[in-house]
């Protein structure tokens, strides 16, 4: 028979730990008492030693993980019996054996030796609804049970039907059995704004924002007022712009980029673009410029998954644009910014802005970027701050071009003109969890070395 | 395209009439839906109806009626011993396979399920070609596999009908009444046939490979079973098996190792029962995204859904207790998740049976299960000796146990030993399911004078307040133990 081994409780409160070292292979015989793994806890490392004689059937850990106690760490097939173990559970936070084990001993026969149920792709077999975000409300009792919930059969059909997770619902049935009742009370609690979300990019919920009930707001008392509701794109972009800057810590560099030759170009060229039923605008050019310099610096083409603390690097290249409609604010993405020429986005990109001000354009189109664009220049403005597209972990910004005396040549040697060029300023906000300033200005330069030389920009996109 | 050629379309295929199959293809056409359930068999039931559940229990009965029969002479009333008519044994098994599979296919017509006799081999995600069959190519949204699973062989010994080995398909069919049977295996096919074939006067000798019989259950279940077991067989022996086999005219050769003397020895027929393997290797699915372990069972998740999106998979082939039930379940679950319902596989107990006399039952957690998991439990045991009913049956070997969270007092598992353990092992299930407490069982009423009486007092002997056997201190503990 096979035995799962679990994470045992360390002690002194300490309730999980990072593995450091696997110390045996699948396959490897061993004793009973013989160091397996070591784990690093809070306060020190940590030798685990095995409790069975027996075969290592599988591992379920890998140097790196952080388990907690009740993770199972490894399957054994105790000595005597070859068996499969119940087929390993992937990663150990998700991990949860069924309460059925799926054995088989070599001459088992079927029933009512279950034969290995292969477990690769199945998860838990206990009624977790979802994997809701363990956000904690204020002043209630920690929000997630342990182990399978008792539930009469039909409850927990209800609570898949209305999706709620029955770890989450205070049950006051005896022994903790939750009602349909209580999970029907559950369903129709109102839902915290980010996690209903359709612009929300993921299912975590945002820090509440309903802390403890305050007394509705009346600023009527000091003069008239007038409400208007917040709905559809004013209310979408309220809520992304809360999570974004609730979540990221922002910080903003800038540049300023000399355009002078990269507008000769832009006129020269223009025409031709526009026979072909496009825009040759700057914003066709910096999305080229941004995608070379993201491919050079590919952590600002990037998300941060917290769950599973690894940065996302993206292999493709697709550019949100904003775009300021009659109702708001909103962002199609051009999609494989670094397969398309100059000619194709500018018809593309000037095809889906008029869509978007029509608001003809689709949910889809909305999502899937990896960086954003936002360029305020048509309507003025010299430094912006952007606030990034949240799950992205940077934002470019174009203010307005404008002609500047600028000094061409070499103050110190003496040899040197001050001429009016075209002067474009760059802002950029990063995510510092991510990326640094050193990073940024990295980037940035690269940017701005791309678009004031056309020569060179040819060669990079 | 190939002259003659015919491909269909339908929305949902079901690929396999067993058990999972027409649970799935009935509960998917009520939900609305177009299916065509293709088998190989010319009706539908699988190996459930046709090779094993129902059949296997027909003869079983016919067993337990010579066993009362002969038993009856220690009550009073002495029966002759039984003539057997083996053809009409056969007959009437057969027709009770015949009428039930006759009911499946007017439930296929009246539901509008389309039948076809055939084997499918996917080509394709969407696509199966159909082989011995007047439909050659079926094009589907969905599938459903719910091919089953054959009986394993020994690594040296084919399982052919002319063979004097056989598997559990083929002693079913009863050719003969074998003077000597050697059956080989430690669960309940081999300790079913074994039975059977012992009732209709075989001299059953019966290996075990490891050191006891039907492993999944917890010891104490067997011993009642072992002890009638031994009397009814010639022989048993444990940390035994099979090391060759040669096939003569009129009998069989074994060469076995481990606790057997002689280890060579004749017998007229061998039974195979070891176990069984998922049928899951001719069906194309490598032209699929479907996953396959390295034991050969596909891999899903608790909706039933395999890795690939189009397809899912109920019963043996997906492994798990390989039961009936549990296959009819995955397969009504399978065919609401394709109906867009919220449905999914979270059962808290799975019964299984031995239907040997006397019969075992369990579901739930195993004291062995318990222990292994390092899991607090408390066990109470009920007796039958001191039921009234087990008596007046005297049937008085048997036990019914249950095992509680000694917080909670929840009941987390339920075995019996005895005979109609198949009956009693219901209330088990629906108590788990409900997670009912101690309190819920006690507190429900058992008629008296039943074999479900144990079950309650089991309950109340745990809760300190059990009428037919002394409370010993506290909750959980009692002279029964």
């Amino acid at each position: 028979m096979a035995r799962d081994f679990k994470l045992p409780d360390l002690g002194e409160g300490i309730h999980e730990g990072d593995i450091l070292s696997v110390l045996v292979k699948v396959g490897d015989k061993i004793e009973e008492g013989q160091p397996i793994l070591e784990i690093e806890t809070d306060k020190a490392t940590v030798e685990i030693p095995s409790p069975y004689t027996g075969t290592v059937e599988n591992i379920a850990v890998n140097p790196g993980d952080v388990v907690q106690v009740g993770d199972v760490l490894m399957t054994f097939s105790v000595e005597g019996e070859r068996e499969a173990p119940s087929e390993p559970a992937e990663e150990p936070r998700k991990a949860k054996a069924p309460p059925e084990p799926a054995e088989q001993a070599e001459e088992a026969e079927a029933p009512p030796e279950p034969a290995e149920k292969p477990e690769a792709v199945k998860v838990e077999r206990e009624p977790e609804a979802s994997e809701a975000a363990p956000s904690k409300k204020e002043g209630e009792a920690p929000s997630r049970r342990e182990g399978p919930i008792p539930a009469s059969p039909s409850t927990r059909r209800l609570a898949r039907e209305l999706g709620v997770d029955l770890h989450r619902v205070s049950p006051s049935g005896t022994g903790g059995r939750v009602s349909a009742e209580e999970v029907k009370a559950f369903a129709e609690q109102p839902k915290e704004a980010a996690r209903a979300g359709e612009e929300a990019p993921t299912p975590k919920a945002p820090p509440s924002e309903k802390a403890a009930p305050s007394p509705p707001a009346d600023w009527s008392k000091w003069g008239p007022v007038e409400r208007q509701q917040l709905r559809s794109v004013r209310r979408a972009t309220a809520r992304q712009m809360s999570l974004a800057w609730s979540k990221i810590p922002h910080v903003g560099s800038q540049e300023i980029v000399d355009i002078t030759k990269l507008e000769a170009f832009r006129k020269k060229h223009k025409d031709e673009i526009e026979a072909h039923g496009g825009r040759l605008t700057l914003t066709v050019l910096a999305l080229k410029a941004t995608v070379a310099a993201l491919k050079k610096f590919p952590r600002f083409n990037a998300s941060l998954d917290e769950e599973t603390q690894e940065i996302v690097l993206k292999q493709y290249y697709h550019i949100g644009v904003a775009v300021d409609t009659k109702d708001g604010l909103l962002v199609p993405v051009v999609r494989d910014v670094d397969r398309k020429s100059i000619t194709e986005l500018s018809v593309e990109l000037n095809e889906i802005g008029e869509r978007t001000r029509d608001r003809k354009v689709s949910m889809e189109e909305l999502k899937g970027g990896s960086f954003t664009i936002t360029n305020i220049g048509p309507l003025g403005g010299t430094a912006f701050a952007p606030i990034i597209n949240y799950p992205e972990v940077a934002i470019l910004g174009l203010a307005r071009a404008r002609w500047q005396p600028e000094i061409v040549g070499d103050v110190e040697s003496g040899e040197y003109v001050v001429e009016p060029r075209l002067m474009l300023p760059l802002m950029m906000s990063f995510d510092h969890r991510v990326l640094d300033g050193a990073d940024a200005e990295r980037f940035l330069l690269e940017i701005v070395s791309v678009l004031e030389d056309p020569d060179r920009f040819l060669m990079v996109i | 395209m190939v002259m003659g050629e015919f491909t269909q379309e339908s929305e949902l295929l079901v690929v396999g009439g067993g058990p999972g199959g027409y649970a799935a293809a009935f509960r998917a056409a009520d939900l609305g839906w177009d299916v065509t359930l293709v088998e190989r068999d010319p009706k539908p039931g699988g190996v459930c109806l046709h090779r094993g559940c129902i059949p296997s229990k027909s003869l079983l009965h016919l067993s337990e009626i010579m066993a009362d029969a002969e038993h009856a002479a220690s009550m009073g009333v002495t029966f002759s011993k039984p003539s057997i008519d083996l053809e009409r044994i056969r007959e009437w098994k057969n027709a009770v396979n015949d009428r039930l599979a006759d009911g499946l296919l007017d439930l296929c017509e009246k539901r509008g399920v389309q039948y076809i006799q055939g084997r499918a081999v996917f080509e394709s995600s969407d696509q199966c070609r159909l082989l011995e069959s007047e439909v050659s190519r079926i094009k589907f949204k969905h599938a459903i596999l719910c091919t089953g699973s054959r009986p394993s062989s020994l690594p040296h010994v084919k399982f052919r009908e002319e063979s004097r080995v056989m598997d559990s398909t083929l002693a079913l069919n009863l050719q003969d009444i074998p003077e000597s049977l050697l059956v080989v295996g430690a669960g309940y096919v081999a300790l079913e046939m074994g039975s059977v074939y012992a009732a209709l006067g075989s001299k059953v000798t019966l290996i075990v490979h490891r050191d006891r019989m039907v492993r999944a259950a917890d010891p104490d279940l067997t011993v009642p079973l072992k002890r009638k077991l031994e009397e009814v067989f010639h022989s048993i022996h444990y940390n035994t098996k099979v090391a060759s086999v040669k096939e003569q005219k009129d009998s069989v050769e074994v060469t076995m190792e481990g606790e057997i003397e002689p280890s060579k020895q004749l017998f007229e027929r061998i039974l195979v029962a070891v176990g069984r393997d998922p049928n899951s290797n001719d069906l194309g699915l490598e032209n699929t995204r479907v996953k396959i372990n390295k034991r050969g069972y596909v891999q899903v998740d608790e909706q039933q859904r395999t890795t690939d999106p189009k397809i899912f998979a109920v019963g043996d082939v997906v492994g798990g207790y390989m039961l009936a039930h549990k296959a009819m379940h995955e397969g009504k679950v399978a065919a609401e998740v394709i109906a867009g319902q919220p449905s999914a596989f979270d059962v808290r107990a799975i019964p299984a049976i031995v239907y040997t006399n006397p019969q075992i039952a369990w579901c739930g957690l195993t004291e062995e299960q318990a222990r292994s998991e390092g899991r607090p439990i408390k066990v109470t045991r009920f007796p039958w000796k001191f039921s009234g009913r087990a008596l007046s049956m005297d049937a008085p070997q048997g036990l019914t146990k249950m095992i509680f969270d000694p917080d909670t007092q929840r009941i987390l598992g339920v075995g019996v030993v005895g005979r109609q353990s198949e009956g009693l092992i219901a209330e088990a299930v629906l108590a788990l399911e409900m997670g009912a407490l101690a309190e819920d069982v006690a507190l429900s009423i058992h008629a008296h004078p039943t074999l479900s009486e144990t079950e309650g007092e089991v309950a109340e002997i745990f809760l300190g307040r059990s009428t037919h056997v002394l409370p010993k201190k506290g909750p959980g503990q009692s002279s029964a133990d």
